[in-house]
């Protein structure tokens, strides 16, 4: 897609790095940040811009995630663009403060830096940390290279503020796997960014005194915010918050078209990107960095003749069912891929949608389970081609033996 | 800084902002405390609380009993949620997107929601210096979750986890000297008010507002379902409070501790000091320490009120 007008420039940066320009170009008033292993170079990025008063933002070094998350709801709810990012420990322990923001409608955009969780202690990439917040009301979304990681924050403040919308979004990037990994980035002019989000939209709503105002907190015309609901009214809450999940959807697709012709940049329909899926009968499904080793698997294999494909999805909360169902339906098998493990449960997060949204459909494959590269376990080509290799014979056969498997285990 | 100094019948004609309405228990100390800081303020003010009394009681969806913007979201976040909505005014500001000279942010907790749980996000925010005022309402317990001890329930106090029993008589450990320790920030403001004397308390609520960086103020604020007490009597009991030195009032800014003057009384006149068994008797959750088997823990509860109104006196430099 080559649709931009703008002059853009690409600049080597890593993950990390691309996720702070992004914020930088955003006009961001409030970022509460705490340093953490790999998200770290965010902060430090993102603490030189204001050293050197390249951002108009007030950033707040708090003493802990707890507070950082606590600090973007509040600072949101005064009225002001916020940004945080964290990683592992950091997220499970703003665990709590997730749930708040989600239920206040606080359009707080979040970087991820996805990393194991303890015990045992490790600093690298799996998904454990995310998936564990995934019923909170955030809308996920993964990046497969750090140009999607620049391009998703952008988008996403835009998602989040969305009048329609109203809900904070985090973006994942792989620890280490993309945050400290140097690439080329292609960025767009600041104000072009600027242009793109624009000022923060409010929505209104009515207050105790009958008054239509401005939801967020101003002397002027009072509010209450965060209030105790009980047995009469806290249901409500929650089904509206479903509500503007399926409202963002479609709010990321439009979000993601008009940026994609400012930057000549698209990512499949913004919620799924099928990579040579048409004519495919074995697939794989995956999220973050591990797509991209798995397109050149995909490649050699059609090289060979084997009708491979992926199925990359972008956006994991709202789960985008019609996608995953028009695209998988009437394959051979299904390979889903989880950098993440559910204890005692009946596999990985992605594998228990995935086969859940296919359960209904008539043509629907046989699709299994792979548990991959906990804890920063290096996922090799010769891996993907060997859960190819058992795609091809469940589709022959017609049959499962293990429904989860784990890859590249020392077993 | 010049004092505000105002009559009862010039506060009594400031609108309320804390409003009637709200579903407080009789004799609740807390309301007062609250009631008393929010009329206090100069201007425009956000409020926000922890989770807790103050909160359950007066923001019952869809009704509220705030008529200021007011925002809650956590149990130990009072400090955190202050220090976002100061640094969002500050940016929107500087923005010109809000046009407000001035907007005070007061914050408001119990002690659970301050000695305990959140304790590191308040320490976080006065190191950072964020401007706001703290507001401590201090009844010595989880009264909301029902009267369970907390870091600022007293030596010998009955609670449902510090029960007096056979072995345990009431919670073994002291009171945590929070506002101490506060001090020990070298904070620009900390003070301690009671209910019972609402022109101090207002008058430092003010100072606490005025004051640039965070300002801490710790209100003794009695529970009479907690604290098994007459709920005609919590004023009362605020007074003997100070009257028998449990809870002195003083002020310190920049670390200079100042007593205020009705501990300062005390201070000149030792006779006017009261035993502190007279404060201790208005209260069921110590009548097991009456037993005779338990004298010696009123021996000791007197012997540390003693020892550490000395230490206050010492600090304001009063021989």
């Amino acid at each position: 897609m080559k649709m931009t007008k703008v002059e853009q420039k690409t600049i080597p940066l890593n993950g990390d790095e691309a996720v702070a320009y992004a914020v930088k170009q955003c006009d961001v008033d409030v970022v509460a940040a705490y340093p953490i292993t790999p998200q770290t170079i965010i902060v430090e990025k993102f603490s030189e811009y204001v050293a050197n008063g390249e951002v108009d933002t007030e950033f707040v070094c708090v003493e802990s995630e707890h507070t950082a998350m606590t600090c973007s709801i509040t600072a949101a709810a005064t009225g002001a663009r916020t940004f945080t990012a964290t990683a592992s420990a950091g997220l499970a322990l703003m665990h709590e403060m997730l749930g708040v923001a989600s239920g206040s409608r606080m359009p707080i955009v979040m970087s991820v830096v996805n990393r194991a969780l303890s015990a045992p202690l490790n600093i690298h990439c799996d998904h454990a940390d995310s998936m564990a917040q995934r019923d909170l009301g955030w809308i996920q979304m993964y990046a497969e290279n750090s140009q999607e990681a620049y391009d998703s924050i952008i988008q996403a403040f835009k998602i989040a503020e969305n009048l329609e919308v109203q809900l904070p979004i985090m973006v994942g990037i792989d620890g280490f796997v993309l945050s400290h990994t140097l690439e080329n980035v292609t960025v767009l002019p600041d104000e072009t960014v600027k242009k793109f989000v624009g000022i923060r939209q409010i929505p209104h709503v009515m207050n105790h005194r009958g008054e239509i105002v401005p939801f967020k907190l101003d002397p002027e015309k009072p509010l209450t915010l965060g209030p105790v609901a009980l047995q009469d009214y806290y249901f409500e809450h929650k089904r509206q918050q479903e509500e503007a999940m399926k409202k963002a959807l479609k709010v990321i697709k439009q979000v993601h078209n008009e940026y994609a012709k400012q930057s000549g940049r698209s990512y499949g329909n913004a919620l799924v990107e099928a990579y040579r899926l048409e004519d495919a009968e074995i697939v794989t499904v995956c999220i973050g960095s591990t797509a991209g080793t798995i397109k050149t698997v995909v490649d050699d294999l059609r090289e060979k003749g084997i009708k491979a494909g992926l199925l990359r999805l972008r956006t994991f909360r709202p789960v985008p069912v019609e996608d995953i169902i028009s695209n998988l339906s009437g394959k051979k098998a299904v390979a889903v891929m989880d950098r993440s493990s559910s204890f005692g449960g009946n596999g990985g997060p992605i594998f228990i949608e995935i086969r859940h949204a296919l359960y209904d459909v008539s043509d629907s494959p046989k699709v299994v389970n792979y548990i991959y590269g906990l804890g920063g376990r290096d996922t090799r080509p010769i891996m993907i081609e060997s859960i190819y290799k058992d795609l091809q014979n469940i589709a022959k056969t017609g049959q499962i033996e293990n429904k989860i498997q784990f890859v590249g285990l020392r077993e | 800084m010049t004092e505000w100094k105002v009559t009862g019948k010039e506060f009594a004609k400031i609108p309320e902002k804390f409003m009637p309405g709200h579903r407080a228990c009789a004799g609740c100390g807390p309301a007062i405390a609250l009631r008393l800081v929010m009329k206090a303020a100069r201007g425009p003010v956000i409020a926000t609380n922890a989770t807790g009394c103050m909160e359950v009681v007066s923001t019952i969806y869809p009704n509220t009993a705030w008529d200021v913007p007011w925002i809650h979201t956590a149990f130990e976040t009072a400090a955190a949620n202050a220090a976002g909505i100061e640094s969002a005014l500050k940016i929107l500001r500087k923005k010109g997107r809000i046009k407000d000279e001035h907007i005070d942010v007061v914050a408001f907790a119990g002690d659970g929601g301050t000695f305990d749980i959140g304790f590191q996000a308040l320490s976080g925010a006065v190191e950072r210096g964020h401007d706001f005022l703290y507001v401590l309402y201090d009844n010595e317990a989880y009264m909301n979750t029902g009267i369970q001890r907390s870091g600022g329930t007293p030596h010998g106090a009955w609670t449902t986890t510090s029960p007096a029993g056979e072995v345990i008589p009431g919670k073994p450990q002291y009171k945590k000297p929070i506002a101490d320790i506060m001090v020990a920030h070298e904070m620009p403001y900390v003070a301690t008010a009671s209910i019972g004397y609402w022109n101090d308390m207002v008058k430092k609520a003010r100072k606490g507002m005025e004051i640039n960086g965070p300002a801490f103020l710790h209100s003794f604020a009695p529970c009479p379902r907690g604290w098994r007490s007459e709920t005609a009597q919590s004023v009362e009991i605020s007074r003997l409070a100070v009257e028998t030195c449990v809870f002195p009032l003083w002020e310190a800014e920049c670390g200079e501790y100042k007593l205020s003057p009705k501990s300062k009384i005390i201070a000149m006149k030792p006779e006017k000091k009261k035993p502190v068994e007279v404060y201790l008797k208005t209260q069921r959750r110590f009548r097991h320490l009456f037993k005779p088997k338990n004298k010696h823990i009123l021996d000791e509860i007197q012997n540390n009120v003693d020892r550490r109104w000395k230490k206050l006196l010492k600090a304001c430099e009063i021989e």
